[in-house]
């Protein structure tokens, strides 16, 4: 306010800011130089050797038909080998999966959140479920065939233990987040643990939480493609033998059987999700 | 909802002024009951049995076991199809995430007036988002060979959708004053986009596409197990001789690169915001 009135002169201001602003050209540089030589590193991945006999252009083409051209009797087939069945399967292996990685998950979330536990331990528990996330699907999928025998069930578990990483993190944001106000004020009001926990601690969490674990089945369900690599059910392993003995039509049906499915499941878990955010 | 009420209708309590209000009823039990009913289905089809679980369990922890203590003679073998793996990222991510600024442009219903270009667009990311990496893999195996190229394209068509969908969401909750400003002024509408959407969306974008080549290094090391290169190869290799020592320490090495990268790149996105 305290500005003499031509200074505020909007050319005259323009044009001070202009020369004024922060001169960070060796910055900009030396960025650009470190993403070139990132780039120019990591290029050498891309060797284009066509030392396969196949034709890429005639595979693209036959891969395109194969798409447009779906297997119809394989799209409306109702028993265990055809395309409803195996999303049914594979809804099922990420929905169940979903829900046993919450529960697995919920140990984790609290332990690893620092407003409960003390921060070294909270730490360790984050590199806990980093390592339980770095163990890549497919190693599960074995560990989990040995338990149970190949089939949906081996898929399930394997959908859990993967789910724990990302669903932790999450419920720790969230569980961060808690409003400690309410939980003093019920103290202050003589209640019990129990009854913190139900009236302080849940209704601040339950949204979230539900919310979360939405979006992970979502999630879930396209990653269940993966388990068919090691026999762990789902839709996975006949879409991989379909497109391995180059029967595009078929690999056509399942891929849009899925590709409409997710469509349709990400739909509804978007409107869910907007639900629990905003209320109605 | 309206029909639920209708079953059980809400609950009217006479305050002490006089006044009636209603309390509609909960709708924990039918959330729970769609819960429950949906478990017995699955239950049902995937042969779930808590039995199974408790008598074997303990088979899981056999090749785990087995991972202790990790060949660590075996490193040397590793450093290259580790090196593979996150050149692989890289480069997929960056390919993915410039490609995908121009679909988000033309994915935003406010640069965009046209609706049918949107939906195109939308329908295009959306598609792109569904289909499994490893999916996208296998095809791009065909189509380029077996080798690190195809898991380039694959991660790239991830990021593209991922970082697609992230960026058009954030244009369409830009301030639009300056773009208008600047079509005002006689700009073309990708200049204007250019001046003055980028340097408001340009912090979020980087952050997400940061976020995202963190995600890809895991995915880069599952890709290798379709052929696409990279460090899945070698533990799928060895998953085969049954050498789970070798195994171990190439996913004791994993591990720390991601533990690394993803510090590194936490570091880089809380500078940028």
């Amino acid at each position: 306010m305290a500005r003499k009135p031509e200074q505020v002169r909007p050319s005259q201001t323009i044009q001070e800011m202009y020369e004024a602003q922060p001169n960070a050209w060796i910055f900009t540089i030396a960025i650009i130089v470190a993403v070139m030589l990132l780039l120019a590193w990591s290029s050498t991945t891309l060797n284009n050797d066509n030392s396969t006999s196949i034709d890429g252009k005639a595979v693209a083409l036959s891969i395109v038909h194969g798409l447009t051209h779906p297997n119809a009797q394989m799209l409306l087939d109702f028993s265990s080998a055809g395309v409803p069945y195996l999303l049914l399967e594979t809804m099922c292996i990420a929905f169940l999966g979903t829900l046993v990685g919450a529960v697995l998950a919920i140990p984790f979330a609290f332990l690893g959140a620092v407003n409960i536990v003390p921060k070294p331990i909270a730490l360790l528990f984050r590199t806990v479920v980093m390592a339980i996330r770095t163990i890549p699907t497919f190693v599960y999928g074995l560990m989990f065939i040995r338990v149970t025998g190949p089939g949906p069930f081996a898929g399930l578990l394997t959908m859990s233990v993967t789910s724990i990483g990302m669903i932790s993190k999450m419920f720790i944001e969230s569980i961060e987040d808690i409003d400690k106000g309410i939980l003093e004020s019920l103290d202050a009001m003589g209640c019990t643990t129990f009854q913190k926990i139900r009236y302080g601690i849940i209704p601040q969490i339950s949204a979230d939480f539900a919310s979360i674990l939405i979006y992970r089945f979502d999630m879930n369900l396209r990653d269940t493609t993966t388990l068919g690599l090691v026999g762990a059910g789902g839709i996975g392993a006949p879409l991989i033998f379909a497109m391995n003995g180059y029967k595009w039509d078929q690999a056509g049906a399942i891929l849009c059987g899925l590709i409409v499915l997710i469509l349709i499941i990400e739909w509804i878990s978007n409107k869910l999700r907007n639900h629990l955010a905003r209320g109605i | 909802m309206s029909l639920y009420d209708k079953f059980f209708p809400p609950r009217i309590i006479t305050l002490d002024n006089g006044k009636r209000i209603e309390e509609k009823r909960s709708r924990a039990p039918l959330v729970i009951f769609i819960l429950l009913a949906l478990s017995a289905i699955s239950v049902k089809v995937t042969g779930f049995r808590l039995s199974t679980i408790i008598t074997r369990g303990n088979q899981f922890w056999v090749i785990l076991g087995r991972m202790f203590p990790p060949d660590t003679a075996y490193i040397g073998e590793i450093w290259d199809p580790l090196f593979d793996t996150i050149k692989m990222s890289i480069i997929g991510s960056l390919i993915g995430a410039l490609i995908a600024v121009p679909m988000a442009m033309i994915a935003s219903s406010n640069i965009i007036k046209s609706r049918m270009v949107i939906l195109i667009s939308r329908l295009a990311l959306s598609i792109a988002r569904t289909l499994p990496t490893l999916v996208t893999a296998l095809i791009a195996t065909f189509i380029w060979g077996l080798g690190t190229t195809a898991g380039t394209v694959a991660i790239s068509i991830f990021t593209f959708s991922y970082v697609g969908k992230l960026l058009y969401e954030q244009i369409e909750t830009v301030g639009m004053g300056s773009f208008e400003a600047m079509e005002a002024m006689g700009c073309s509408r990708i200049r204007a986009f250019w001046c003055a959407i980028i340097p408001q969306v340009l912090p979020g974008y980087l952050s997400n596409s940061l976020y995202c080549f963190e995600g890809n290094v895991r995915y880069a090391a599952v890709l290798g197990y379709v052929g696409a290169g990279g460090i899945g190869i070698i533990i799928n290799t060895n998953l085969g001789w049954r050498d789970y020592s070798r195994v171990g320490m190439i996913l004791l090495v994993l591990f720390i690169t991601v533990v690394v990268i993803e510090y590194l790149s936490f570091w880089l996105r809380s500078k940028l915001t």
